[in-house]
């Protein structure tokens, strides 16, 4: 890819900002907070870190990486460009309505989120398309110009355009586009049917508003960061990382800024992936646990999983509806409010609920001792005594077990009559169901069973908490390796530069058009080669294609991935024996005598992934050296049982522990249950299997 | 390791029935074919006792069929009977009185085994696009017009499904595929169910599922009672008249609060209709149910022993207890009244709690699409049935306005035009918020919608509506206005009807006001600073913060100087 090896990955998380360093198999990280006015200031001062810690200079750096929740942060907060869109007369509340549904059926005083546009920054212009692509009214550009003057005369920043079935055909599109141009030069102008050509008005609309309703600020946040990275002495390229977990150029970055939404995540599912690609697992679920949330995602043959709609900044109790839907490809997970400051209440019907509130890390869980009195689950792994109170990140926080008591007694226990222990039990069985619960939920909408899974760990409070959760998923085998602090960061590393392409074209497999869909391929292929090659120029880049399809008269495709031969020569009954396979898999039966038809196109464009060196899987090589015993709760005993503690760097290879045992690093703390045993690994990773 | 382990147990368990029925409903949605399932998410999903008590249901779903559906295993383990429920076996029925309310809705129930013996049943239930008769609509005079009768039965003996009772659905209903694809949907979706919950039996080690369902049964018991008895006590009556089909309904309830039960008694009510429009008391008692839980209980999961203290009464052919064999099809109209009539009521003794009166039922409509008869067609004209579902304005709260455009009672959603349209050659030239058709309030109505419906060229069509609120908009509360009546006509200024099926000529729109909901306390007592919002945004027009809400000339000008500029107030 570059001549220098020296590699930079920087994720910008909404406490820290992780930095990595990677030199010829070496790798140095840190992190540093985050300095929310100005960000690529902690971007500086981290690498200027890790430089010194390698002792290299930054133009020493072959390539910079980069991941950011900023744009995600942008959406939440509100803090967008004032922006306009343009749609058709007719369809001017298309983003306020919604689906028309109340996504928590029994709160009378619910209340929608508020579009990201107010009612009076969309205009309409007359125009119309149909199902077909066919021009029921033709746009008249003198209106356009008059509707643009009006906008122009506001003062918008930016302006997005989306005009009804335009995945079909743009033409409507590009001449409101053109006209913008001419007559707001300065305005940033984005299109529903470049962002996200893709059926469903909604979510394109949305998605194409929310583009270009952070693209003034990322454009000028990356042009800022370019800038200071050059003042340094960086010469090299640099990339984004984005949400379908591939990397895109600066300059792409900024003209669809929209795909930098949860590149941070998808950075740690790349990290997971290139985990399971060393041991040769082609089934993964990947548990990343921080403070505030736990994101879960299956990755298959070392891919993760992608999605091509997701929902961003959820409002009510991370609840499924609460948010806006961005339709972008994205790498698939699913996010629940569970994480190591997540705080426990007592409802109505007596029971212990967790999260979504979290402690933060002001005042934080109750152990801290800075004034939290609420119970979080960080309180209730020490009253089990997963955690050493003496030894909580390096030794650097002090905690206090007796507050965790109070408090845990306080609001669970004395409602409940339970002691604190019960109380503390009751709670992180809660917390590590409702994670269950996630994954098993998202493993059926994905037709997978999870006991044929190994899970890989990381983020601060996974490590805790993934030897229960594989207990209560029947999963096997967990992996928890070296780095999962700075996981995103690594994982940006890892990603090949990757554009996805596609389209919605509806085809009745009765009414199959090999040549039209060779051309619509070809054509997708295309697009997405030239993104992938104006980030490198000489790559092997692969295509990959897809296709969504369903029996005609269903509402939900299954993707169907095509191989090279069914692009190049497409052939009806074998698109029909492929959809039939992919439909039994997931739901157990096909349904005789219905047509069949494809919806969506896609093809994505990738350089080849990063070789991972495979492990050889240690051998047992002894016992690993014990460093203390204490008691620590074993929830599937139900019981405290003598625990030994081992120190996660004293571990050589092939050393290995029997459960229960807590394994301590600075970071975080690996939790064996009893029913477990772990062995380090080659790779650092520590390997935790069930026992026999 | 004592109770209170056993306690923390019980938690995890419910927890874990509750995400059972989850992926059971998801399962449904992912493989129905009709657009009410799967766009709309009109069914529900569920899990019993052996004693066909629920104890778990999807909150995946809609009202409708969530309390419907609570009562139906019961009738199933009754006609079944106990001797005869074996292992593989697969029960279906679309009965409007033992299943929920109307022949479009099929029910399955499968009976759960667990190590040979019976530990439980699924349930789920999904309305069908077509069910044969007349169609979908309020036409029928009775409910033998209305489609094919599907009686608590077998589907699958022992695993074997019926392939006779398939041959005889097949003959009577207009698109066969789908509606056998979606039977089958609502097997694997039970299916899903089973396999889930006997995986959390084994992880347990429960034999059987009385200790849960006791936990859990009791648990809600307890905290439905304790929602009660912290109720003022006593008794109100509550009314509502809406249009009908010909002839206005009146929908009355006697509310009383006593100590450990709410008593909802509907004597008074207008009888049954001569077209589809009525109601089984189970619709009745879902939505009077869901509106007292939403007022009272709103957090405390839906099953057995949450929905007992909710107790309902009518009259026997009473519009809202309409018997065998009057027409139900759109029982849903007078069902999705229920709540504003009941809220009438409750609003007497628990005042500062309901919102006003809103849209009330949702607004459908379905389009039957053919080549033009009046002129030689083009070729590629085709026949096709498209069904959407709208939504008018929900009713202002005590505390915030009403909902724009947004489903209340019923919790179905709409589907993106764009999908309709690909669905047949109908085109929706219009789909977008209805400016001053929120009443005025201290709390504003929500705003209802406007649409336009046409035909791709070469088409003309039938118009099924689905429509209340024309004569009788929605009222509001404590000096609030109500909000603004449904209207309907074509573009050259044809009126048609409310509701009925109604002939529309080639190259003619159906133009749609779809009802707002209505406002709650004085107007004048409005935010200032509210007023000049919804006038920036164009909820009200200049005309309306003038005369209702007092807004001086001054401020009118100097809010739209702002607008030019794009500016949010």
């Amino acid at each position: 890819m570059t001549s220098s090896s020296i590699r930079l990955g920087v994720d910008i998380g909404g406490t820290f900002t992780d930095v990595v360093l990677e030199t010829d198999g070496n790798a140095f990280s840190t992190k540093v907070l985050t300095t929310y006015s100005a960000p690529e200031i902690a971007i500086i001062d981290g690498m200027h870190q890790v430089c010194a810690k390698a002792g290299v200079h930054p133009s020493d750096i072959g390539q910079i990486i980069h991941g950011t929740t900023l744009a995600t942060n942008a959406l939440i907060e509100r803090r967008g460009a004032k922006t306009a869109l343009i749609t058709t007369q007719g369809f001017r509340d298309v983003i306020e309505m919604r689906t028309e549904s109340r996504f928590e059926q029994y709160d009378l005083n619910l209340n929608l989120p508020e579009p990201l546009l107010p009612r009076q920054r969309r205009y309409t212009v007359a125009e119309r398309v149909d199902a077909r692509g066919d021009v029921l009214i033709a746009i008249d550009r003198a209106q356009v110009e008059k509707v643009v003057e009006q906008i122009a005369g506001a003062g918008f920043e930016s302006v997005a355009i989306g005009l009804i079935h335009s995945y079909l055909n743009d033409a409507h599109e590009r001449l409101v586009a053109e006209v913008v141009a001419e007559k707001m030069p300065g305005a940033m102008i984005s299109l529903s049917a470049e962002v996200s050509p893709q059926m469903r008005e909604y979510e394109r609309f949305n998605t194409v508003v929310a583009n270009a309703y952070i693209k003034p600020l990322m454009k000028s946040y990356l042009g800022r960061l370019e800038g200071r990275l050059r003042d340094e002495g960086i010469t090299c390229r640099i990339f984004l990382m984005h949400s379908g977990g591939g990397i895109m150029s600066l300059e792409n970055a900024a003209e669809f800024p929209v795909r930098l939404v949860e590149s941070g995540p998808a950075g740690g599912a790349v990290f997971a992936a290139h985990i399971a690609a060393r041991y040769g697992l082609n089934k993964v679920l990947s548990f990343d646990m921080g403070g505030t949330t736990a994101k879960i995602c299956l990755i298959k043959n070392q891919t993760p999983k992608t999605s091509r709609v997701f929902e961003v900044a959820r409002t009510y109790r991370f609840k499924k509806g609460s948010g806006m839907p961005i339709s972008i490809p994205v790498i698939d997970m699913v996010e629940i409010g569970a994480g190591g400051g997540s705080l426990a209440h007592v409802d109505a019907l007596r029971q212990i609920r967790v999260g979504p509130e979290s402690a933060g890390s002001e005042p934080g869980p109750a152990c801290y001792g800075r004034g939290g009195d609420k119970p979080a689950v960080t309180d209730a792994d020490l009253v089990l005594c997963r955690l050493d109170p003496d030894n909580f990140a390096g030794g650097s926080i002090p905690l206090h077990p007796a507050r965790s008591k109070a408090a845990l007694a306080a609001v669970v226990g004395d409602v409940l009559d339970m002691d604190a222990t019960t109380a503390a039990f009751g709670l992180a069985e809660v917390v590590d169901e409702n994670m269950a619960n996630a994954a098993r939920v998202h493993a059926v909408e994905n037709g997978e069973d999870l006991s044929e899974y190994t899970m890989i760990a990381f983020g601060g409070a996974a490590p805790l908490h993934a030897g229960r959760l594989c207990e209560k998923l029947g999963v096997d085998r967990l992996l928890v390796p070296p780095g999962a602090g700075v996981g995103s960061a690594i994982g940006f590393l890892r990603a090949p530069i990757s554009f996805e392409a596609n389209r919605s074209v509806y085809m009745k497999l009765s009414d199959f058009d090999g040549d039209k869909i060779k051309s619509l391929l070809v054509e997708l292929q295309s697009e997405a080669v030239g993104f992938v090659r104006s980030c490198d120029a000489t790559a092997d880049i692969l295509s990959q294609f897809k296709v969504y399809m369903r029996y005609t008269g269903q509402g939900w495709e299954i993707p169907v991935v095509l191989g090279e031969n069914d692009a190049r020569a497409p052939d009806a009954t074998r698109f029909e024996r492929l959809f039939e396979e992919n439909y039994t898999r997931l739901f157990g039966r096909t349904v005789q005598g219905l047509d069949v038809e494809i919806t969506v196109w896609s093809v994505n464009a990738t350089t080849p992934a990063e070789k991972a060196a495979a492990v050889a899987t240690a051998k047992t090589a002894g016992a690993a050296p014990v460093a203390a015993q204490r008691q620590m709760f074993d929830p599937a005993k139900s019981d405290y049982l003598d625990t030994c503690v081992v120190r996660r760097d004293a571990m050589e290879t092939g050393a290995n522990i029997a459960g229960p045992a807590a394994i301590t690093e600075d970071e975080t703390t690996i939790i064996v249950p009893s029913s477990r045993t772990a062995i380090r690994q080659p790779d650092g990773c520590i390997d935790v299997i069930r026992k026999g | 390791m004592g109770q209170e382990h056993s306690n923390v147990a019980y938690q995890v368990m419910w927890n874990r029935l509750i995400s059972v029925v989850e992926e059971q409903a998801q399962a449904l949605v992912r493989t129905a074919f009709s657009t009410s399932v799967r766009e709309a998410g009109d069914l529900s999903a569920g899990v019993y006792d052996t004693h066909g008590q629920m104890l778990a249901q999807a909150v995946t779903g809609t009202p409708g069929h969530v309390n419907a559906m609570a009562d139906a295993v019961a009738h199933f383990i009754r006609r079944i009977g106990r001797q005869n429920i074996f292992e593989g076996d697969i029960y279906i029925t679309n009965d409007p009185w033992e299943g929920t309310g109307h022949l479009h809705d099929i029910t399955m129930v499968t009976p759960s085994f667990h190590n040979g013996l019976l530990v439980g049943f699924f349930a789920c239930t999904a309305h069908i696009v077509d069910i044969g008769g007349r169609g979908f609509g309020a036409d029928a005079a009775s409910v033998y017009e209305e489609g094919l009768y599907i009686p608590i039965m077998k589907f699958a003996a022992g695993g074997d499904v019926d392939q006779t009772l398939v041959q005889i659905i097949r003959g009577n209903v207009r698109a066969p595929d789908q509606l056998i694809g979606d039977i089958y949907a609502l097997a694997t979706c039970n299916e899903i169910g089973h396999r889930r919950l006997i995986d959390m039996m084994r992880e347990f080690g429960l034999d059987d599922l009385d200790g849960i369902a006791g936990f859990i049964l009791e648990n809600s018991r307890r905290a439905t009672l304790e929602r009660i008895a912290a109720l003022p006590p006593g008794e109100a009556c509550g009314e509502m008249t809406v249009d009908g089909f010909d002839t206005p309904i009146t929908l009355r309830v006697r509310l009383t609060i006593e100590k450990d039960r709410i008593l909802s008694d509907f004597s008074g009510t207008s009888g049954v209709d001569k077209k589809g429009i009525n109601c089984p008391l189970v619709y009745t008692k879902a939505y009077a149910c869901y509106g007292l839980k939403c007022a009272v209980a709103p957090e405390i999961p839906n099953n057995a022993a949450s929905l007992a203290p909710f107790e309902v009464s009518a009259e026997a052919n009473s519009i809202v207890h309409a018997l065998h064999p009057a027409p139900v099809a759109l029982r849903h109209i007078v069902g999705h009244f229920v709540p504003d009539a009941v809220y009438n009521a409750l609003d007497k003794l628990l005042p500062g709690v309901v919102p006003a009166e809103g849209a009330g039922c949702l607004c459908n409509f379905q389009v039957s699409l053919r080549p033009r008869t009046d002129a030689p067609a083009p070729v590629d004209a085709v026949r096709s049935e498209v069904l959407t579902f709208n939504s008018g304005g929900s009713g202002a709260r005590p505390e915030h306005d009403g909902l724009n455009a947004t489903a209340f009672p019923s919790g179905v959603m709409t589907m993106p035009i764009e999908a309709t349209e690909h669905a047949g050659p109908v085109i929706i030239w219009r789909k977008e918020l209805r400016p001053d058709s929120g009443g005025a309030g201290r709390q504003r109505g929500g705003l209802g919608q406007y649409m336009e419906v046409g035909a791709r060229d070469g088409h003309e069509f039938d118009f099924q509506a689905m429509f209340d609120r024309v004569d009788h908009p929605a009222r509001g509360r404590r000096g609030g206005a109500p909000g603004a009546p449904t209207t309907i006509a074509q573009d050259n200024g044809t009126s048609m009807r409310g509701k009925g099926k109604q002939f529309v000529a080639h190259g003619r729109k159906v133009v749609l006001a779809f009802p707002g909901g209505a406002g709650y306390g004085d107007p004048a007592g409005r935010d200032k600073a509210l007023v000049k919002r919804d006038l920036a945004r164009g909820y009200i027009s200049a005309r309306v913060a003038a005369s209702e809400y007092g807004l001086s000339d001054d401020d009118i000008a100097a809010v739209q100087r702002t607008l030019r500029l794009g500016e949010d107030i």
